[in-house]
């Protein structure tokens, strides 16, 4: 009994049936009930050896622990902060997520992160409930200042960062600019070019779906200046 | 975002904006006509990602005592959650009755509609217009959008007939009175800079907001002023003197889609 009713980069649909075989393992944005392997997400699947894997077309931001997102300070409260981190569930940092020893009850902990800041940290705990708690101890987190914002959708992220970070350094080389990309879709930049960089991470956005957009990337980038 | 609001700050008075316009342009702006079968009239502009449908219905009532041999308008606006994740579900508020009262009196003032042809029988049986608003998409600038999508709506309007008592909604012939066609510019602020047709980042962080509705002799005919800040008077001589000028821009994009 091994019934195989889709192919790679077939269209799916949340809860349609990929595969009824115990042959096969659910990967990434699918589920196994019973003998069959459903998708969790409306997107293209792929076959990965025995794993079935769906990767989204359109989707919010789920956090996933190690993530590296740009969140903004949404309130501070007496032992933390809440961040937003542009996804459905809210992400708080605990003053013990912060590198530097705070004792909560001398000072006044708006001094550190005040609302309106922005924030490149790392998520730390996902529980079962999506209670979300971010770290700032880790070495690439830090607080902004200056630059941008540019906001895309969360799940052309993987495209625009590239295998092994192939689109994202050549847009930091070509246009020079220092570019932080959170996986909840937001990205910072700050540079002389920054027009350029965020016209070549727009066009990622609107044609992550086609081939051979690393070269037209490039073209774009090259012809930019 | 604080950073965001400082590079946008940044920009505007370098004179350009996050989606490279400058102060004084607008987004591309559309409109389509008669999308809604079952309605009178009904128009959906849409300014750039911003979009708002209106329909407009119409039925026989009582007039007013203090306006006898004169129709009704009725301006409606509701705001679903669906247009603006910062939009709530519930009884209206503040934002979509404003929204609301400001297209009206555009369109009441500047006197759009000849409101003497709308009456059947003098201080018994009158037409009474409604006109819903309806944001599909909110990307700022909701008043412009809405004000443009109603006096395309009822421009588009057709009247139903009116035969022994009751309305034959079947047979739709003769044209709404439409004498002017009301243009609605709004500007906001921001520091001592005058933006138009602001996206939602840019309502966010402005000072104050003018609306000026126009009509088609270059007459101002109704001002809504919002947002917490003051204007200061040479400001807004420039901005009535812009007003007139965008309206004529505004009248022949409504004209040229009728």
């Amino acid at each position: 009994m091994n019934k195989v009713f889709k192919k790679t980069r077939d269209l799916v649909l949340p809860g349609e049936l990929v595969v009824e075989s115990m042959d096969y393992l659910p990967g990434r944005n699918c589920f196994r009930e019973g003998n069959g392997i459903y998708s969790k997400r409306l997107g293209l699947v792929y076959f990965k050896g025995r794993v079935v894997e769906v990767v989204p077309l359109a989707g919010p931001y789920i956090p996933e622990v190690g993530d590296m997102v740009i969140g903004e300070i949404k309130e501070v409260q007496y032992s933390g902060w809440i961040v937003d981190i542009n996804s459905p569930y809210q992400a708080f940092l605990p003053i013990s997520g912060i590198r530097e020893f705070v004792d909560s009850l001398k000072t006044d902990i708006s001094k550190i992160y005040n609302t309106g800041d922005v924030i490149y940290g790392k998520i730390s705990v996902v529980s079962a409930l999506k209670t979300i708690y971010i770290s700032m101890k880790e070495p690439q987190t830090r607080k902004f200042s200056g630059g941008r914002i540019v906001e895309i959708s969360p799940v052309k992220v993987p495209r625009l960062i590239g295998k092994g970070g192939s689109m994202i350094n050549l847009i930091k080389n070509k246009t020079k600019c220092r570019i932080s990309v959170g996986q909840n879709g937001r990205i910072w930049l700050q540079g002389e070019k920054e027009e350029l960089a965020v016209k070549a991470i727009m066009m990622v956005n609107e044609k992550s779906h086609t081939t051979g957009l690393t070269e037209a990337v490039e073209r774009l980038l090259d012809r930019g200046e | 975002m604080n950073i965001q609001n400082r590079y946008m700050m940044d920009l505007i008075n370098k004179g350009t904006r996050l989606d490279n316009r400058g102060l004084d342009e607008y987004r591309k702006i559309t409109i389509k006509s008669g999308v809604i079968a079952q309605a009178e009239g009904s128009s959906m502009v849409s300014i750039g990602d911003t979009k708002v449908l209106v329909g407009i219905k119409m039925d026989v009532g009582e007039p007013f005592p203090d306006t006898p041999n004169e129709g009704i308008l009725i301006v409606n606006a509701e705001l679903y959650p669906m247009a603006s994740s910062s939009f709530e579900l519930g009884p209206p508020d503040e934002n979509s009755i404003e929204l609301a009262r400001i297209v009206d009196r555009g369109i009441r003032e500047g006197k759009a509609i000849d409101m003497e042809k709308l009456c059947i029988e003098e201080g018994e049986k009158v037409w009474i217009i409604f006109v819903d608003i309806q944001p599909i998409n909110h990307d700022g600038n909701l008043i412009d959008a809405s004000a443009m999508a109603a006096i395309s709506a009822l421009l588009n309007t057709k009247m139903p007939k009116y035969e022994d008592g009751s309305v034959i909604y079947e047979e739709k012939k003769k044209k709404l009175p439409v004498k002017d066609i009301i243009a609605m510019t709004t500007f906001i602020n921001i520091g001592d800079k005058v933006l138009v047709d602001p996206t939602i980042e840019e309502e966010n962080i402005m000072d104050s907001r003018v609306s000026i509705a126009t009509s088609q002799n270059g007459n101002i005919c109704a001002i809504q002023k919002g947002g917490m800040h003051g204007i200061k008077p040479g400001t807004i001589e420039k901005i009535f003197d812009k007003a007139v000028e965008r309206g004529e821009e505004i009248r022949k994009i409504i004209k040229s889609n009728v």
